[in-house]
């Protein structure tokens, strides 16, 4: 997203924060992210997903696509899977925001999908990875990982551009089979 | 993306004078107007945020009709009982659509005003010309690559298709928009493009789409949606199908509902096909006949002409299929 050039001339003296050409200016927010409050200086065009890579360093959701085609940079937003790209970081106040780094334990331990990918070898470059276990945490806990076409259906809306497919359906089973989900619980 | 300021409105009466502000633009889940103004199609100054107003986002069913609030998720919707009992068109339309993901952001209100996915009209930096985004401007994709082009309520000026899926359910089954105090039917809110196609639905600048109306019918609580793609998933329709049927009890059609997606400028209801049924009985002759008058008035480009073809066997098909579950 480069900066704009209609607004590039300020024609008073901005604060020496204000990115050129932006005339609304930076302003702190708290966005709570896996369990913790961080204080954020965003603009308000700011995607979730730009303030978590770019201002507080999370590099773990990743940006492929950045229009809400390719899943990359799926994360969830009160429980819900959700696009980073397409929502702005102040539509995210007030909300819990789960990340890929609060998915492990504290003391390291994966968890049950990530370890799935590991033991399916569900990946090739990883680029898109962290986006398809952020989706497929949520497509199990809905309880929308019954069948190997429930699974592909439900987890469309995550491309994978080394074709790691089988690997990550068997993955997903392996994993759904050691976790509870809301249509059973 | 250029710069722009954030309001969250809280109450309708600001949010209205907020949107009606000249270089500003309402904000529901952002699926479509974030992705626009990466693409620098929209360039709001300002956009209001409408997700926290309050009593928007009710599913209510009773014995006249089925609401569903402007600010009903997509997912929301498709899995109520009410929904998929009322009209099973709606439910099966919203499955079919996008992605689990933008199901979970996208609103229903949102999802009536998406945009074409016409690749001239989401490139201005590469296509200068399009009458839809600059008035007066030319037409790209005249042109151009029409795979996903309209065959149906095109002009001179845009051939540019109706992407949803939603809407093609809710203008079959007759569904009405409440747009605050006032009401329009679901068919009248898309407009044809013509000689001004930058005009693509019936709100005036501010104005906020607040439900979606369903009346209660037999012809909708028997309803279906199938929806033809270029992939198995997460793909907009070639061709889509909304259906709904209701026989009297000497087994002849009373009433039969049909619209098509994917093929025309708006979603497209099919009064021809309706017609041609209606009073029949629906013998596989009936149904061969009438369907075949889906793409009447339909004028093809080279690259999408399989799609007079495509369109009367879908419908065919979902006729079908609300027969059979009358069999079983
Ligand atoms: C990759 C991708 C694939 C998709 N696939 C499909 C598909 O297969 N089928 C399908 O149907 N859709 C599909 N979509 C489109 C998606 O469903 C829409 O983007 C979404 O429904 C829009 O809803 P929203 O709440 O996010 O709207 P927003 O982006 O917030 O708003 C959309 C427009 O409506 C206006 N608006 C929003 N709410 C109101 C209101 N209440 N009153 C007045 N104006 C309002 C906004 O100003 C804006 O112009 C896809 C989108 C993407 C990005
Ligand atoms: S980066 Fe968000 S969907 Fe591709
Ligand atoms: S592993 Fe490379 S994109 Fe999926």
């Amino acid at each position: 997203m480069p900066p704009t050039a209609h607004a590039a001339a300020p024609a008073a003296a901005p604060p020496a924060a204000l990115p050129q050409g932006s005339p609304v200016p930076n302003r702190p927010i708290t966005l709570f992210i896996n369990g913790h409050d961080h204080v954020v200086m965003v603009e308000d065009r700011t995607t979730l997903l730009d303030a978590l890579r770019e201002r507080l360093h999370l590099t773990g959701t990743k940006k492929g696509c950045d229009q809400g085609q390719c899943g990359a940079c799926t994360v969830h937003l009160d429980g819900q899977r959700v696009l980073a790209c397409l929502t702005l970081a102040r539509q995210a106040e007030g909300s819990a925001i789960a990340t890929i780094e609060g998915l492990a334990g504290a003391d390291g331990t994966l968890h049950a999908v990530q370890a799935a990918f590991l033991a399916e070898d569900a990946f090739q470059c990883g680029f898109c990875t962290p986006g398809q276990i952020m989706s497929a945490v949520a497509c199990i806990r809905e309880g929308h990982a019954g069948s190997e076409a429930e699974i592909r259906e439900y987890m469309s809306g995550n491309l994978c551009r080394c074709g790691a497919y089988p690997h990550i359906v068997a993955a997903v089973q392996r994993a759904a089979a050691a976790l509870p989900s809301e249509a059973s619980s | 993306m250029r710069d722009f300021a954030y309001h969250r409105a809280t109450t309708l009466e600001q949010a209205g004078p907020l949107a009606a502000r000249a270089e500003s633009a309402i904000l529901a889940g952002g699926t479509t107007l974030l992705d626009l103004a990466k693409c620098d199609v929209v360039r709001p100054a300002e956009v209001v945020d409408i997700t926290h107003l309050p009593g928007l986002a009710d599913i209510r069913a009773d014995a006249e009709s089925l609401h569903l609030g402007a600010l009903v998720r997509m997912a929301a919707a498709m899995r109520h009982v009410a929904v998929r009992a009322a009209c099973p068109a709606v439910a099966q339309a919203l499955a079919l659509s996008a992605s689990a993901q933008i199901r979970n952001m996208a609103t229903l209100g949102g999802n009536l005003l998406q945009r074409t996915r016409c690749a001239y009209y989401r490139d201005p930096a590469s296509f200068p010309a399009c009458n839809r985004r600059t008035p007066g401007s030319g037409c790209a994709a005249a042109g151009g690559v029409t795979h996903h082009h309209a065959l149906l309520g095109t002009s001179e000026a845009c051939i540019a298709t109706y992407p949803g899926d939603l809407a093609v359910a809710l203008v079959a089954v007759g569904a009405v928009i409440e747009i605050g105090t006032r009401w329009m039917p679901a068919e009248d809110f898309f407009l044809l493009p013509g000689e001004t196609p930058h005009r693509e639905f019936a709100l005036e600048p501010g104005e906020i789409v607040t439900a979606l109306c369903i009346p209660a019918s037999a012809a909708s609580r028997r309803s279906a949606y199938l929806k033809l793609r270029d992939r198995a998933s997460y793909e907009f329709a070639s061709v889509s199908v909304a259906a709904g049927l209701e026989l009297a009890a000497d087994g002849t059609i009373a009433d039969v509902r049909l619209a098509l997606g994917g093929v025309a400028t708006i979603p497209w209801r099919l009064h021809a096909v309706e017609a041609a049924l209606t009073g029949r009985h629906p013998t596989p002759a009936t149904l061969r006949e009438a369907s075949l008058l889906a793409m009447q008035g339909a004028t093809p480009r080279p690259d999408n002409r399989h799609k007079l073809d495509l369109a009367p066997r879908l419908v065919h098909r979902a006729l079908e299929q609300l027969l059979q579950g009358d069999a079983a």
